[in-house]
């Protein structure tokens, strides 16, 4: 007679009041993954959606075959951003503590991810970002005062105080709407890029999604249109270990790696240190690259930690041990970045602090002037008449009569 | 002019879209080579290629998502769910993403698709192809939702939907398809070759969208109606003698109120009529707009005939079908009340 058949519910490594664990992480040396050329066959870099491409090693040296080719002053200007995402954070924490806006998400160890990516792209190609990629948007020059009156919903919010803060939207920038929906803009970010396949443009998409959010049908449904239809497309998942309380075992289950859920589809699939500014960039020339070369649709996933809350709603400390984040083994990705500028002789201690300062008052100041146009609860706000503009093209008989009732 | 099936009609403004306008593309299940389970796409993939006209894998949330995304870029998708009843794994990207997307960028991005499903029973279908969920889509803000009832409003009412700057949700009754059904089923259907609506134009027309139709002039009721329903109206208004005023709606949102308010204030009375289930069913709109606004002009309550609040059965079709002889009850009902 078999045993009782069992239930599995998986379990992170550990729980809060235990010790840090990441024993189950396999970290490869810097330097040790191959890179293959572009037009590789797919089925010749299975491996690579089991390992993790890195480039910064222990001495903050630049190793291996997947090291960028980029200039000092671009490496500095890539530190710049993630610096101005952090100070950036920090103040946007505080305003929401304050009173000032009724929600923020904080990048907090996730910096190199966006900011590394962005650079990588050409004008014209758009991103569907999820909630944590606004390094899209600082690495793009978009104005921090832009973003902070979103985040106010004052009444010089691009978005008309419509959307939730951090939901921003910019055209311009390559950035698409976002949508508090997960998942569901990985498959608009597909059918994009099989738009630009159809008009025989030039332009690639990005898609973006977390580690929990790939359980989501959408990002099957997504790797299947890009495999078929081989759209021009880079699907990134951000696996930050965590999906608010969830474990990313949760949404794994026994797929061993995120970046494996590409190799059914036939889709190349690379893994990457998301704390290491130049292997993302690397790889996400290489996947670029592979796009815009009509080599079809590449998944990479970005291994990385999520070393603050979920978002100003969440605290992280009922579901994981408190320390958690200094035991995550790839490190900080602005320390490291800065280490290895400083050990090429690019940067130096003294540097960063006076960019640190200059970076503070920066944002500080553009701070102040998003204030001026208001805070959610105080000064200038959006017109109530924006909640029926653009509900269509022009607004129908109903939301007319809808808008009089308001007295409007 | 030429005699259309609506099925002709439906493939003839998408072929007059696609030829205008090098942005429209048309893909969904089976829409490519084959030409759609219907065959409303049949021939566009040899016409245009197959880069506008093409096979989806069956994804309903990945033909949807697929179809904002190229929206968003530029082009102008007309997508096809093989069934109404099929669109449920799409309804995250319809109401959540397609409908909200200028709203939520404020203009920044748009989203000028064409979802067209076949809606409606009376094939045989049983509940997973017989299906009306226009009031899913009716609830939604940011959408618009036409009911075409014949060929010639199809055709015209597609070719508006698809130049649309709005994504648009095209309910395609599929009894309708070939002939103007009125719910007798024991009966032969007279061919839309027959019928003065299947002389449909061969070249580029619109229908405004928000702008029903009088199918029948009358004094003495008031019928509200749309899709499969107007003929089982029709004949339930000869069937009886009851003198109804039939109005096509042909688009549910927006809804063209005044052609509504005209007709109940002339009449007094007034029936609301559709296939799909009762309870939280569009008619529960009609009825709140009639008594809102044609109150005091009312002799007699709103009455609604609409599908059993039951799933679609298969053998039990024409008891959940409301055909001729329950509207013409509801007929009488509303003429003898004081």
């Amino acid at each position: 007679m078999s045993e009782p058949l069992r239930f599995h519910v998986p379990e992170p490594a550990s729980r809060p009041g235990g010790k840090p664990d990441f024993s189950g992480v396999v970290i490869p040396e810097a330097g040790s993954v191959d890179r293959p050329p572009v037009d590789v066959d797919p089925t010749e870099i299975r491996d690579l959606a089991f390992s993790i491409i890195r480039v910064l090693d222990r001495d903050g040296q630049a190793v291996g075959p997947w090291a960028p080719d980029l200039s000092n002053e671009e490496i500095v200007r890539g530190l710049r951003h993630m610096m101005t995402l952090r100070a950036f954070d920090a103040r946007m924490m505080m305003a929401q503590r304050q009173g000032k806006t009724s929600f923020y998400m904080q990048h907090t160890g996730e910096e190199a991810v966006a900011c590394a990516f962005r650079v990588a792209l050409s004008p014209g190609d758009m991103n569907f970002p999820t909630y944590r990629q606004a390094g899209l948007l600082i690495a793009d020059n978009y104005p921090l005062v832009d973003m902070m009156c979103q985040i106010f919903s004052n009444e010089r919010d691009p978005l008309k105080g419509r959307q939730l803060p951090i939901m921003y939207s910019s055209k311009a920038h390559g950035f698409f709407s976002i949508s508090g929906n997960l998942t569901t803009q990985f498959l608009q970010a597909v059918g994009w890029a099989m738009g630009s396949a159809i008009k025989g443009d030039d332009k690639i998409a990005v898609g973006w999604v977390g580690d929990g959010a790939t359980a989501e049908s959408d990002f099957h449904a997504a790797l299947v249109f890009a495999s078929t239809y081989k759209a021009p497309v880079v699907l990134n998942v951000v696996n930050n270990q965590w999906a608010i309380s969830t474990f990313q075992g949760i949404a794994a289950g026994g797929s061993g790696t995120f970046a494996a859920r590409g190799l059914g589809f036939g889709i190349p699939a690379l893994r990457v240190d998301g704390n290491d500014y130049l292997a993302v960039y690397s790889v996400a020339k290489w996947a670029i690259e592979r796009a815009r070369c009509n080599l079809g649709p590449t998944l990479v996933e970005y291994v990385t930690y999520r070393a603050g809350a979920h978002s100003t709603s969440d605290d992280p400390s009922a579901y994981r041990p408190k320390a958690e984040s200094e035991g995550w083994p790839l490190g900080d990705p602005v320390l490291r970045l800065k280490d290895h500028l400083i050990a090429i002789g690019a940067w130096s201690a003294e540097r960063h602090v006076q960019a640190e300062t200059e970076i503070m008052a920066e944002v500080v100041a553009a701070q102040k002037e998003a204030e001026q146009h208001g805070t959610l609860h105080a000064g200038g706000k959006p017109s109530t008449r924006d909640i029926f503009e653009d509900v269509y093209a022009e607004p129908p008989p109903h939301l007319r009569r809808q808008r009089q009732q308001i007295g409007i | 002019m030429a005699r259309m099936t609506m099925i002709e009609a439906i493939r003839s403004a998408m072929d007059v879209s696609m030829e205008r306008d090098p942005n429209v593309v048309v893909f969904g299940e089976d829409v490519g080579f084959f030409g759609g389970v219907f065959r409303c796409t049949a021939g566009l993939q040899k016409k245009y290629g197959a880069s506008r006209c093409f096979d989806a894998p069956i994804s309903e949330c990945g033909i949807v998502g697929a179809a904002i995304g190229m929206a968003a870029y530029g082009l102008r998708p007309c997508v096809e769910i093989q069934f109404a009843d099929y669109m449920y794994p799409a309804y995250d990207q319809i109401v959540s993403e397609a409908a909200r997307l200028r709203h939520r960028s404020a203009g920044d991005f748009t989203c000028p698709m064409v979802i067209r499903m076949p809606t409606g029973g009376g094939i045989f279908g049983g509940e997973t192809h017989s299906q009306s969920p226009e009031a899913l889509f009716t609830h939604v803000a940011g959408l618009m939702t036409v009911v075409p009832s014949n060929p010639y409003d199809a055709k015209g009412l597609l070719i508006s939907a698809i130049e649309s700057p709005d994504p648009i949700i095209f309910l395609e009754p599929k009894r309708l398809y070939n002939g103007p059904f009125d719910g007798h089923h024991d009966r032969p259907v007279t061919a839309w070759s027959k019928h003065e609506l299947g002389e449909t134009p061969e070249g580029h027309y619109t229908i405004p969208l928000g702008k029903a139709a009088l199918r029948r002039e009358g004094q003495a009721v008031t019928v509200i109606t749309y899709g499969s329903m107007v003929y089982a109206a029709l004949a339930a208004a000869e069937e009886t003698g009851v003198d109804a005023e039939v109005i096509d709606l042909r688009t549910l949102v927006p809804l063209d109120l005044e052609t509504i308010v005209a007709s109940v204030a002339k009449t007094g009375r007034c029936l609301v009529l559709h296939e799909a289930t009762l309870t939280s069913g569009f008619g529960a709109e009609l009825a709140a707009v009639v008594q809102e606004h044609c109150f005091y002009h009312l002799e007699a309550p709103i009455l609604r005939v609409a599908g059993w609040d039951t799933p679609y059965p298969h053998a039990q079709e024409w008891a959940y079908y409301p055909g001729p002889a329950r509207v013409g009850a509801a007929l009488r009902e509303l003429t003898e009340a004081a």
